[in-house]
């Protein structure tokens, strides 16, 4: 009785931080402003440690096993260094969206906790790996400025290995997907992904002129060709849609797009009458229950799955998302939907969504055309990629099986998206050290002619004009954190 | 330039804006509008069982608000109560090591709040379960006490239906069981093989139609010859021969003169043997798969699928065994019910159904259930022509029995052989059609077991069912 209490307790508590959670990161997105997005993220990292304790207390009451008691200590450990590491090494990095990840990992492990213990160990082994990426990339990327050299190197490297999967990979579940490396199923068309974004705003940057956009074209359709091969549809599509948008950004020539988009649609209907698996999966959007005892019984589990769920759920472990086959990987957002309910679940969607807006919103600051294709080009993979697994869990669009980043098990998917997390923090950081600059020498300017002023009057301040400079239209300019810019400031003026 | 690239980005920005919150409006539409339907899929089974230790299961109650079961708490125990006991039994069903009847069809309405989600955290949080909702059934409760009675103590199945909306208004399975002493009783009626008092036979039931499949029979006559049945003829001396097979009318009776009309209301064997030798057999099968042989109806009801074999294959004898309603066919109670329905409702069959409507257990709607067609079985002068000849059945034939004051019947009566060692199975299927009122009607379909002839044991019954409806109207 007492138990049952407790868990109904943690289950509405857990919606409700999450809830909180989720106001405080599109507030956050109010604002640009760093400093100020930073302090929200202290916040938002109470949250989390709040709902991931929530979440393994009604595991441990569930189970009553020690292990998980341990598994959960280890977590919070492991966040916490790695936010403040973050914190120390990145001062001026973005921090929303760090926390953003740990948001969508902590939800990651604890339903893959739900699902398999084993498995929540195994992803929790990658994320640790994908924290240390995030540490380590964005002082990479910000010295590397030859990146932007290689594009037919990212394109010959990308294409090859993607042929070598196509020819050789393991099929799992009717897909050439994975390389066998050292015990470990390696999916490359993930990591390719990233060579894939390179690719393309390398080749972009160099010139937008036509015969380099056919180049181009030509190229990175090649790509989706070799995907669409290997009956990897889901990865075809990101590849395909993340191409067009990088294109319509680089040559601001929407012409480009629409024939894109209008290719890629008779390639669907010939696709359609073509491949017998393609229609097998319209045909389970179409009607989940076609074929329950064979193949769309996924699909029609799903949707049982998250009917069943409602809008509070049936509770966190009090489901049964095991009945979905491939539920910790292509699955996952039902899983969600069933246990911890619609509304929760269209809180993960709006924090997806924020995530993607933040990165996209990074490559505007970019003055490099390279970095601001790469940086938007990622951000356009990541969203799409929600877009594809939430919207074929749900029957919105016909499934396509692919991960959910962040939440879906695989230790390919979780690296992936750590490394582009990665990137775009590298990006930031370039900007901010620009920033930084160009306001220390407004700043500087500004301090001698207050001066002169001052001097030449003999008192007054200037400190309100520039309170009113910083949010009078509510969206502030980039800037970094005053106090902290007064200290360095009067460093460099000794 | 770049300030125009950003352009360019916003705008994307905008359209992934546009795709995420299109995916939180779905799903809420999806939540609002679908998720029932998924919920209460017969493959969700598994999920909903475990929905028994969440929820209170919600009352069900007759057409009029009368309680048939609902939930009791006892030392923090919830049992379930079911004041009509045996009456009720199979139609209600139980829930008690598995799940059956309208517990089992109503079990994602039962087992599903739809009050207040903030009432039902608060009930959560102080650690009440919450209560299901309640299902309002089409059942009458005077009419299935009638029938109860009126089948005396004969093993069988009875349906009542309101034959233009597909209402089920009683269903009744003998041998009954108390729902209330189940978990005392279980292994006793587990292992009671002869009886099988668990089972509902009067969808799950396959029967012998005996004489009741005539209508079937006469129907293809007709329809193969539109223009020259009326003149058919059979002189029938008590028995009919071909080759060395010889079939028997009802004791041996001589029923002289036949045409069709008169035969169907005299139930002639012989008659009928003869002519459905001249039947084709392929469009016959495919008839009786158009009125629900051999196939899943699709019945909000769930019921057994009737059987039905006839091809050019067939000996002589299981052509005129099959002729006459005998041989290898099979149907339930509940799907003769839905024949001479539809020959009542002009040759529309409609789809029956017994959960009416559901409430929450504060009164609010939640869903109801509107009549729905199932198929188109006979045209409107067809089923004129055959209401024709099942009245003759009761003002000039077998079923005479059948036939009470401010009502006229329309019915066929059967006595279907299922051993040479036991009585027959005494069947009778048909409608009656207020005098004053042709818009009511009401459908019934009797089985009994044993009960000897269908003229005489099964019609008295229908005729007390046509009484106590048209009484209490």
């Amino acid at each position: 009785m007492m138990v049952n209490l407790a868990l109904e307790y943690s289950r509405y508590l857990m919606l409700l931080i999450l809830i909180l959670y989720t106001i405080l990161n599109l507030y956050g997105l109010r604002s640009l402003d760093i400093a100020w997005q930073n302090r929200l993220c202290r916040h938002q990292m109470i949250l989390i440690l709040m709902l991931q304790f929530l979440g393994y207390v009604i595991i441990y009451l569930k189970t009553r096993e020690l292990q998980m008691v341990m598994f959960y200590g280890v977590q919070v450990a492991v966040f916490l260094v790695y936010y403040l590491m973050f914190g120390l090494v990145y001062r001026h990095g973005s921090r929303i969206l760090i926390s953003n990840t740990i948001m969508l990992a902590t939800i990651g492990l604890m339903i893959q906790t739900r699902l398999n213990f084993e498995y929540a160990i195994r992803q929790f082994f990658f994320l640790c790996i994908g924290f240390l990426m995030t540490l380590l990339i964005p002082i990479v990327i910000r010295y590397m400025h030859f990146l932007a050299k290689f594009g037919y190197l990212y394109a010959i490297l990308g294409l090859g290995l993607l042929a070598v999967v196509w020819r050789t990979g393991s099929t799992t579940y009717g897909a050439q997907l994975s390389i066998s490396l050292g015990g470990f199923a390696l999916q490359p068309s993930e990591f390719i992904k990233i060579l894939f974004v390179f690719f393309t705003a390398a080749m972009l940057h160099k010139s937008t002129s036509f015969p380099q956009v056919v180049i181009t074209t030509v190229l990175a359709a090649a790509h989706v060709l070799v995907l669409v091969a290997s009956t990897d549809l889901g990865s075809a599509l990101v590849y395909f849609v993340a191409y067009l948008f990088m294109l319509f950004v680089a040559t601001h020539q929407p012409l480009y797009m629409a024939a894109g988009f209008g290719s890629g649609g008779i390639a669907a209907a010939l696709a359609y009458r073509l491949f017998s698996h393609v229609r097998v999966r319209v045909a389970m959007w179409r009607d989940p229950f076609y074929d329950y005892d064979n193949k769309s019984r996924q699909i029609a589990q799903s949707m049982m799955a998250i009917g069943t769920g409602g809008w509070l759920g049936s509770g966190f472990y009090q489901g049964m998302p095991g009945l979905i086959s491939l539920v910790r990987n292509d699955f996952v957002f039902a899983a969600i939907c069933e246990e911890l309910g619609v509304i929760f679940a269209m809180c993960v969607i709006l924090i997806y969504l924020g995530f993607v807006l933040q990165m996209i919103w990074v490559s505007t600051w970019m003055s490099e055309l390279f970095y601001k294709i790469a940086g938007f080009g990622l951000a356009v993979m990541f969203g799409f990629q929600v877009f594809l697994h939430i919207g074929g869990v749900t029957k919105l669009i016909p499934c396509t099986g692919i991960t959910l980043p962040l939440i879906s098990y695989g230790g390919s998917s979780i690296l992936t998206t750590m490394i582009m997390i990665g990137i775009i923090e590298g990006l930031h950081l370039m900007k901010e050290k620009e920033v930084q600059e160009d306001e220390r020498r407004r700043r500087w300017e500004e301090e001698m002619e207050e001066r002169e002023f001052e001097e030449r009057i003999g008192g007054g301040s200037g400190r309100d004009d520039r309170d009113g400079r910083n949010g009078a239209d509510g969206r502030r300019p980039i800037r970094w954190q005053e106090d902290e810019a007064d200290e360095e400031f009067e460093i460099l003026e000794r | 330039m770049l300030r125009r690239t950003n352009k360019e980005i916003m705008s994307v920005s905008y359209v992934v804006m546009l795709l995420f919150v299109g995916m939180i409006a779905y799903l809420g539409y999806f939540t609002v509008h679908d998720a029932d339907t998924f919920r209460n899929n017969s493959h969700n089974g598994k999920r909903l069982a475990l929905l028994e230790d969440k929820y209170i299961r919600g009352e069900i109650q007759a057409a009029d608000g009368t309680t048939l079961a609902a939930s009791v708490t006892e030392d923090g125990k919830d049992t379930r109560y079911y004041p009509y006991g045996k009456t009720f039994a199979h139609v209600v069903g139980y829930s008690y090591n598995g799940v059956t009847g309208i517990e089992s069809q109503g079990a994602s309405y039962l087992l599903n709040s739809h009050t207040n989600p903030i009432i039902r955290i608060i009930e959560a949080l102080r650690g009440i379960k919450s209560s299901g909702d309640t299902v309002i059934t089409t059942l009458d409760v005077n009419l299935q006490q009638t029938v109860y009675q009126a089948m005396s103590d004969y093993n069988g199945a009875a349906v009542v239906m309101e034959p233009s909306t597909g209402k089920v208004l009683a269903m009744v399975s003998r041998p009954g069981f108390d729902p209330n002493t189940l978990p005392d009783k279980w292994e006793d009626l587990v292992n009671d093989s002869g009886n099988s008092s668990l089972v509902n036979r009067a969808t799950q039931g396959l029967y012998t139609p005996g004489s009741t499949f005539k209508i079937l029979t006469a129907l293809e006559y007709m329809r193969e010859n539109p223009s020259s049945w009326p003149s058919f003829t059979f002189d029938c001396d008590g028995t009919y021969t071909v080759e060395d097979y010889t079939i028997n009318c009802s004791k041996k009776k001589e029923h002289g003169e036949q045409d069709l009309r008169a035969a169907f209301a005299n139930s002639c064997n012989g008659a009928f043997a003869a002519l459905g030798q001249q039947l084709s057999f392929s469009r016959f099968y495919n008839m009786c798969g158009d009125f629900g042989f051999n196939t899943s109806l699709g019945t909000r009801v769930p019921t057994a699928t009737s059987k039905f074999e006839l091809s050019n294959n067939n000996s002589t004898w299981k052509i005129l065994q099959t002729a006459i309603g005998q041989g290898d066919t099979q149907i339930t109670p509940m799907l003769n019910c839905l024949i001479v329905s539809a020959v009542a409702n002009n040759g529309v069959m409609m789809n029956p159904y017994l959960i009416d409507s559901v409430v929450t257990r504060y009164g609010d709607k939640v869903a109801s259930f509107a009549p729905a067609s199932l198929r188109t079985v006979m045209t409107a002068a067809e089923a004129a022509e055959m209401e024709k000849m099942m009245e003759k059945v009761v003002t000039d034939g077998t079923g005479s029995e059948a036939q009470g004051s401010g009502y006229t019947v329309a019915g066929k009566t059967g006595s279907a052989e299922t051993s040479k060692d036991v009585e027959t199975n005494a069947w009778f299927v048909g409608y009656a059609t207020d005098d004053n009122n042709n818009a009511r009607q009401i459908a019934v379909s009797i089985v009994l077991e044993e009960g000897g002839s269908g003229g005489q044991a099964a019609a008295p019954v229908a005729r007390k069912i046509f009484d106590a409806w048209y009484e209490n109207q």
